[in-house]
């Protein structure tokens, strides 16, 4: 078995059991027969460890054999010769998508053991384990993959698992109001990543990395597209990213979205789908090495997340939200880092940042306990220090701040007032245009319609 | 050159006929139900079976005709429309709740299935016209039960039929290029924008679905028949100024119906907007002339019918115990119909072009193609799509969320109905994950569109004044008034292009094979 066969092999396993895990979970579930607590636990840990054993086999197998790039090919998903079109199913273990692997299957595999008991007897087990299948398929595809379009694969499905799982207690309103807003933030965001996605396509001919980044394994390649065209995809990634990651402006869907599951917080807004903004700016860095404009927005937009972020978590009243926040100020700092051409530090700190914010939301529900067990081993209740920063402020700047803070630098409504309201005020004024118009042909008035059933319902 | 062994495009049509013949003398609606389902499960046996033909080229004995010439046809642009038609009939009917059979017309509705799948497979364009006219009937008549009074969709079927008879006229008795011609291909676009629902001639469909039933109402909708009609008669011959307004208007639709499906207070209504946001993406795609992008619209528009037929199905089976579903509430239905829930997300996802679903690909040609015409047209209808994509999910959070809704009725679905969506689910999946055979088809039948419009282009410019008359129109290529001298090139240009890939052939007629040089 030669080396090249090994890493397909193992490239393959990495894929796969993610997908079979989803395709069991799901398929048992359309089929009427729902597995039980502990079967999809026992199949989470078996699909986990597999693709983390195959991860790690092929980092040892990277170092070993010395090569820095290892492309595996699962052929076209579709191909007409006649238009050069292909979509290749194509994807590349390196320096920055192995560490995101490996890292993925490892907190992945830790919320999945802190979930299989957390919810333990909650009615949607089942409904969870699959969501977190879902999840952990797009993360994989996404981190691994070779092409931009199976990139965009990735990302939708972490996508709609995100929104979902925020909605997960969907008994009661607020959960489910909050995972709509984080879909029509995602959307806005997939609009830009695929407009992006076909405009490279189309410029280059490909979407494949290696070709992006002409020559040398990341982080070195050198982009083949001229400043113009890189500030403009550019661009557009950088908006997909800053919704993903929740950077200013669309910092507001973060904290709605802890209404989820503990372990679905931790690993995603915590840990990994926060990240993945992040590994896209990592990924088309050469785009960024083009443009000087466009690494100057990135640095931009991550220190003003980071600043907004920082002093949001500290008027935050719950613990999550304030994680959430923390996690937001951490990840505006790696945007900064890679907008000034950072590589490796960023990804060293999303690799240690991801696993001390998990460590923490896990954490999160018993720190009034952990609180209470520290006052009393020490007799006294812990210091509280004010601000050193509103100290020094004249104390009607200090209350602005704060107000800033609170209102999470008004950004949720900004949007409300700017976009949604209009938006939705224009077409409810077309709706109502509608009901007259059709209300004139009619000798009932339009409302009576809209609220009046058929008194014979026909289907 | 082939034909097929057997009539199975006569049965596929006639047998849903003699069924809906039968039907008029049975009372007991269960066994009208057993009847129609017999009918429309022959139907797409006959239909599958003919397809399977084809594709596989298989050689046969004469082609069974009526009167000594068919009149029907299957090649690469009906091959899946066909099929698709008739499963369409075929779960409607299996979905169809026990309780509600009594207020459905299964005579109607068969009758009506007879009349979409002529439509889809009629070889000549008069033939076209009066089936898709014909085709109006069952569900005008249904509104016209419930509403005593044609109404807007009565009076726009009416402007419909008018402008598709005076447009056809005018095509086929003017010269290529002239005014009259010109006018007669813009009448036709119009008539069938008009069928499509294109702004500001759109009030019928809500209209439609808020007065007929909605199984009505998708069937009447869901097979797009207008656009198959404006790619038969108008899209060989309609100058590029005239696609690219359709697009513009197509698109302009496509962005208005996805903006007001998000303000909507009830669901039926909802997802009416969002299928005529998504019918008008693929018509906008119609513009294009390059092969890419019509690809993708052809494979676009079967992911369409077949996610929002499933949505549609599925809200349906819902709608059939639970009444009217507000969006201005959570519905709660999770906990009853769980499998329900997801078959309704996997089908909604299917038609924005989810990834995993079958209208992944067609969406990424579609935006491909586009942005390769026209940049602006591309980035609007990925925004489209985004909008869409908030429709699909806010529907499923109003349906299915919410505290559980008590009831004092099972709410959970039958068995029937849950085979009928996960039947149309699978095709989704397994399309989604292995789309190169219908991709592949799809592309050769863009292939051929745009070869059929180039040639009948370059014919019609070719040709000299003075013409006498025309050619028996045997086909969709209206070549209008011809002289003597153009005649060769004329009967060149009418003759459908023989594939030599191995994928769809005509039917020829048997008096004409000496004359027509297909293969």
């Amino acid at each position: 078995m030669t080396v090249g066969v090994l890493f397909n092999l193992l490239g393959g396993g990495v894929l796969l059991a993610p997908l079979c895990l989803f395709i069991v979970i799901g398929f048992m579930m359309l089929a009427g027969m729902p597995l039980a607590e502990w079967a999809i636990t026992r199949i989470t840990q078996a699909a986990v460890f597999c693709g983390l054993l195959c991860s790690v086999a092929i980092l040892v197998l990277m170092l070993a054999t010395g090569r820095r790039e290892v492309l595996v090919d699962f052929g076209d998903l579709v191909t007409i010769p006649q238009e050069h079109f292909h979509f290749q199913l194509r994807f590349m273990f390196d320096r920055l998508s192995v560490p995101f692997v490996v890292l993925t299957y490892v907190l992945v595999g830790t919320i999945g053991a802190f979930a299989s008991r957390y919810l333990h007897r909650e009615s949607g087990f089942g409904r969870f384990f699959l969501l977190y299948a879902m999840f952990l398929l797009g993360m994989i595809v996404a981190t691994a993959s070779g092409t931009i379009e199976t990139l965009f694969f990735g990302w939708e499905l972490v996508g709609l698992s995100s929104a979902l799982l925020v909605a997960f207690f969907h008994e009661r309103s607020a959960p489910v109001i909050n995972g709509q807003r984080i879909w029509s933030i995602y959307r806005v965001a997939d609009a830009a990543f695929l407009i992006a996605a076909v405009m490279l396509h189309h410029t280059l001919g490909t979407g494949s990395f290696s070709n992006l980044a002409g020559s040398g394994p990341w982080p070195a390649g050198t982009t083949v597209l001229n400043p113009r065209d890189s500030l403009l995809i550019g661009s557009l990634l950088l908006l997909a990213a800053a919704g993903k990651s929740g950077l200013v402006p669309f910092s507001g869907w973060l904290p709605r979205a802890m209404e989820g599951p503990t372990p679905s917080s931790a690993v995603f807004y915590g840990a990994l789908s926060v990240h993945l903004g992040a590994f896209l700016l990592l990924r088309m860095s050469p785009l960024l090495d083009q443009s000087m404009i466009l690494s100057g927005m990135v640095v931009a937009l991550g220190l003003a997340t980071a600043t907004l972020a920082s002093l949001a978590a500290r008027v935050q009243f719950d613990v999550k939200s304030n994680l959430a926040f923390a996690s937001l100020t951490q990840v505006g700092i790696i945007t900064a880092e890679i907008g000034l051409g950072l590589r490796y530090i960023p990804l060293i700190h999303i690799i240690g940042h991801a696993c001390l914010r998990t460590l923490q939301l896990l954490r999160a529900p018993n720190v009034l306990q952990d609180y209470q067990s520290i006052e009393n081993a020490i007799g006294t209740r812990l210091p509280q220090q004010e601000e050193i920063l509103l100290r020094r402020l004249p104390k009607h700047a200090a209350i602005r701040i704060y107000r800033l803070a609170f209102e999470r630098g008004y950004l949720d409504d900004l949007i409300d007032r700017y976009v949604v309201r209009p938006f939705l005020g224009l077409f409810g004024w077309f709706e109502k245009l509608e009901r007259t118009t059709i209300g004139s042909l009619d000798d009932r008035p339009p409302q009576d319609r809209a609220t009046t059933p058929r008194t014979e319902e026909r289907t | 050159m082939i034909s097929l062994t057997a009539p199975w495009l006569e049965l596929a049509i006639g047998l849903p006929l003699l069924s809906a013949a039968l039907i008029t003398r049975i009372r007991d609606p269960r066994l009208s139900r057993s009847v129609s389902l017999a009918a429309c499960g022959g139907s797409l046996g006959c239909i599958v079976a003919a397809c399977v033909e084809v594709w596989f080229d298989t050689s046969a004995g004469d082609a069974w005709s009526f009167l000594g010439k068919s009149p029907l046809v299957i090649d690469s642009l009906n091959v899946p429309l066909l099929p698709l038609a008739a499963l369409l009939y075929l779960i409607t009917v299996l979905a169809t709740l026990g309780g509600k059979l009594k207020s459905i017309s299964f005579s109607s509705l068969l009758v009506s299935e007879s009349l979409l799948l002529a439509t889809l497979g009629w070889r000549s364009p008069w033939g076209l016209v009066l089936l898709l006219i014909l085709g109006i009937a069952p569900t005008l008549l249904e509104f016209w039960v419930v509403r005593q009074r044609l109404g807007l969709f009565g009076y726009h079927m009416a402007a419909f039929a008018a402008m598709l008879v005076g447009g056809l006229y005018l095509v086929e008795h003017s010269e290529p290029q002239s005014t009259a011609s010109i006018i007669g291909v813009t009448m036709l676009a119009g008539a069938l924008l008009v069928r499509s629902g294109i702004f500001p001639f759109h009030l019928w469909v809500p209209e439609l679905f808020e007065y007929a039933s909605l199984g009505s109402s998708l069937l009447f909708v869901t097979p797009m028949v207008g656009i198959y009609a404006f790619l038969r008669l108008a899209f060989p011959i309609a100058p590029d100024e005239l696609l690219r307004g359709v697009s513009v208007l197509s698109v302009a639709t496509a962005v208005y119906a996805a903006g007001m499906a998000l303000v909507q207070s009830q669901a039926r209504r909802a997802f009416c907007y969002l299928f005529l946001s998504h019918s008008c993406l693929v018509l906008a795609g119609l513009s294009a002339t390059r092969a890419l992008s019509l690809t993708g619209t052809l494979c676009a528009w079967i992911s369409i019918s077949l996610g929002m037929a499933g949505f549609g199905l599925t809200l349906r089976t819902i709608e059939a115990r639970t009444g009217r579903l507000s969006m201005r509430s959570f519905a709660g239905l999770f906990f009853h119909t769980p499998r329900l829930a997801a078959l309704f997300l996997v089908t909604g996802l299917a038609s924005i072009g989810f990834p995993g679903t079958i209208g992944f690909v067609g969406a990424e040609l579609l935006v491909e193609g586009s942005i390769q015409n026209s940049p602006t047209l591309g980035i609007l209808i990925v925004m489209i799509s985004a909008l869409n994509g908030l429709a699909v999910l806010k529907i499923y959070f109003h349906v299915f969320t919410g505290p559980r809704r008590p009831s004092s009725i099972d709410l959970r679905s039958r068995p029937a109905e849950r085979i009928a969506v996960l039947a149309l689910t699978t095709i989704i999946v397994l399309g989604g994950m292995f789309p190169q055979s219908y991709v592949g088809s799809r592309y050769a039948a863009a292939s051929h569109l745009i070869e059929q419009r180039s040639q009948i282009r370059n014919a019609a410019s070719h040709l000299t004044s003075g013409f006498s008359g025309r050619e028996e129109a045997d086909s969709f290529f209206i070549t209008g008034p011809q002289s003597a001298d153009a005649t060769a090139t004329a009967q060149t240009a009418s003759s459908p292009p023989v594939h030599q890939n191995g994928y769809y052939k005509s039917r020829p007629y048997p008096a004409e094979s000496s004359a027509q040089s297909v293969d």
